[in-house]
């Protein structure tokens, strides 16, 4: 071992350098995360309208949050709704197509094309469709259920069906998962299934002790993104509603709850205080995903 | 014998099986996709028919006219693309900036610092957005495309990430044999690594386009002046005030979506592989 001297004219070389080039991002962290992050709790301890200074009010957000805004309650069991059973629903529906998809079909692309495109077209033109689509009377899903003899339930006007309404409306976004469920398929090597096959595996054995261990580590990807995305759920539901959360509170979800309380009350201080409880509880939904994950996730046999 | 087996017959059968349902799902996701074009090109009348019509007799191509003229539509599409063209721009040359020396280059620091960037990726945009909010109204930038372009130019945290991954797997012999023949890091930067990125430069840029033309509660809290509106929120507004004239919105509808198929179309084996990239490479 050498003792320690000053830095070579290379090492003061490199670091200038590697400062320089990440400066974009430091001047990023500091001024549009470091900072904001201190200055959202702060805010989250005060009242504030975005128009005085903020005042200080110690825990009295939290404290309103937690015992007298109803909404609060309402917006966050709406959204565990979503994730409980939209998130779920979803990932099985991309599984399946991305496992249709991986056979080896005639016109592989167009097929691959069709599913996709919903996934990357506008969300406001995605909503603004389905609003149509799923129209009591004229839409397209109540039509079709009427020619097989089935009556269609008010979708989006009723409150007990437009939770499930918006549920069927991201699984016309499925594709995206699909995809990436597709590259983790395509993956799994060939001599796997073989081995398997010779070892008297019929298809479902396959797919429960091959298929799913292979694509446990997409699974996990596929279920940690959704769960985010779940909880940030806002587009869809403010273009469909105009930003009410109806009917009847129906779809106020969290993040529409907490911009409604910025940007329409200009109660800042509040929202900052909803935008801490949704990050903690952001994190515990995720470090308990990750925690479970060891269980369920394999990583083949290469060190990680 | 070929269908004597009943083994190889049952797995045939499964096949069948399994490319009737991709046709069948292929069916299910086309469907809205031909009720949005079929409604924007319907008279008002058909529009309302009970039952739906699903052929109509004449196809109304004048409600794209009427579409555009009733919406500020060329006004919207101006101020989308310039805020999607920029963005793309920011973003490549400020997301390759910042992962060149996260992949590329040795200094302390740099290692605590990457990790503090996969860790923001975890954290919700809400806990930012009010101060940030409080940060460009200061800076009087409401009311203009700043607050929804200059966050690209500083870099995004997913394709640092994701561009960082990339240069890695560019061998570092290429940059040791242009430091010998006295190239500074910035001409390696720019002559060698670049130039052997494009495809996940590319990556880079339309996912940065479709999310710029996507996106809407970013015009929604920073453009509240209608004639600085994007379509996404222009269109969303309409919805708003005329929320009835169905063929006329689903016209805009498909207008707008109508660039990015083009682009998908255009560009399909670069989305496909950098979603492959993005989504597994970690």
């Amino acid at each position: 071992m050498k003792p320690k001297r000053r830095p070579s004219a290379e090492q003061r070389r490199n670091l200038r350098n590697g400062i320089l080039f990440a400066l974009p991002w430091i001047l990023h962290l500091a001024v549009l995360i470091a900072y904001p992050i201190a200055a959202s709790f702060y805010y989250s301890l005060c009242n504030y309208d975005a128009l005085r200074p903020p005042r200080w009010a110690g825990l009295e957000n939290y404290r309103i949050l937690f015992t007298e805004d109803p909404l609060f309650w309402t917006s966050l069991g709406n959204t565990l709704y979503m994730v409980l059973f939209g998130l779920p629903v979803t990932l099985v529906v991309s599984l399946a197509i991305a496992l249709l998809m991986n056979q080896k079909l005639k016109g592989m692309a167009f097929y691959r094309t069709v599913y996709y495109l919903p996934s990357i077209t506008p969300i406001v033109a995605t909503s603004i469709l389905w609003l149509w689509v799923l129209n009591p009377e004229m839409g397209l899903v109540n039509t079709v259920l009427q020619k097989v003899g089935l009556s269609g339930p008010g979708w989006l006007n009723s409150p007990d069906w437009s939770k499930p309404a918006l549920i069927l409306m991201g699984l016309w976004g499925a594709g995206g998962g699909m995809v990436i469920y597709l590259a983790g398929l395509q993956d799994i090597p060939q001599q796997l299934y073989e081995a398997a096959s010779l070892d008297g595996a019929g298809k479902a054995a396959q797919f429960r002790h091959v298929t799913l261990p292979m694509l446990s580590p997409v699974i996990l990807f596929n279920l940690i993104m959704g769960l985010i995305g779940s909880f940030q759920y806002f587009t869809q539901v403010y273009v469909i509603t105009k930003g009410t959360g109806g009917p009847q509170d129906s779809t106020l979800f969290y993040a529409l709850h907490l911009f409604n309380m910025a940007f329409v009350d200009f109660r800042m201080g509040y929202a900052c205080a909803m935008a801490w409880v949704l990050f903690l509880v952001t994190l515990v939904c995720a470090f308990a995903v990750f925690r479970s994950s060891a269980r369920w996730v394999y990583y083949g046999g290469e060190a990680r | 014998m070929s269908g004597g087996n009943p083994k190889r017959w049952g797995r045939r059968a499964l096949g069948t099986l399994g490319s009737h349902l991709a046709l069948i799902g292929l069916g299910l996701f086309f469907l809205p996709f031909y009720w949005l074009v079929i409604t924007s090109l319907k008279a008002d009348a058909e529009v309302f028919a009970m039952p739906p019509v699903f052929f109509p007799k004449v196809l109304h191509w004048e409600n794209f006219g009427r579409s555009v003229n009733y919406i500020p539509f060329f006004l919207f599409l101006k101020n989308t693309l310039i805020i999607c063209v920029l963005s793309v721009f920011g973003a490549v040359v400020s997301s390759s900036l910042v992962a060149y020396s996260f992949a590329r280059i040795r200094w302390p620091g740099r290692d605590p610092l990457f990790l503090v960037l996969l860790a923001t990726m975890m954290l919700p945009g809400q806990v930012t957005l009010i101060p940030v909010f409080g940060i460009f109204r200061a800076l009087g930038w409401v009311d203009t495309f700043y607050p929804l372009v200059v966050p690209h130019f500083l870099g995004t945290a997913f394709f640092i990430f994701m561009l960082r991954q990339f240069f890695l797997t560019i061998p570092l012999e290429l940059s040791d044999a242009a430091r010998i023949d006295g190239c500074s890091e910035w001409d390696i930067y720019r002559r060698v690594i670049l130039p052997l990125s494009r495809p996940a430069l590319a990556t880079v840029g339309l996912f940065t386009f479709i999310g710029a033309w996507n996106d809407f509660m970013g015009p929604l809290i920073y453009l509240n002046d209608e004639r600085m509106a994007t379509l996404s929120l222009g269109l969303q507004q309409f919805v708003s005030q005329h929320g009835a004239e169905w063929s006329l919105l689903m016209a805009a509808s498909t207008l707008m979506t109508l660039p990015i198929i083009v682009i998908f179309f255009f560009a399909q084996r670069t989305f496909i592989q950098g979603i492959a990239v993005t989504g597994l490479k970690g």
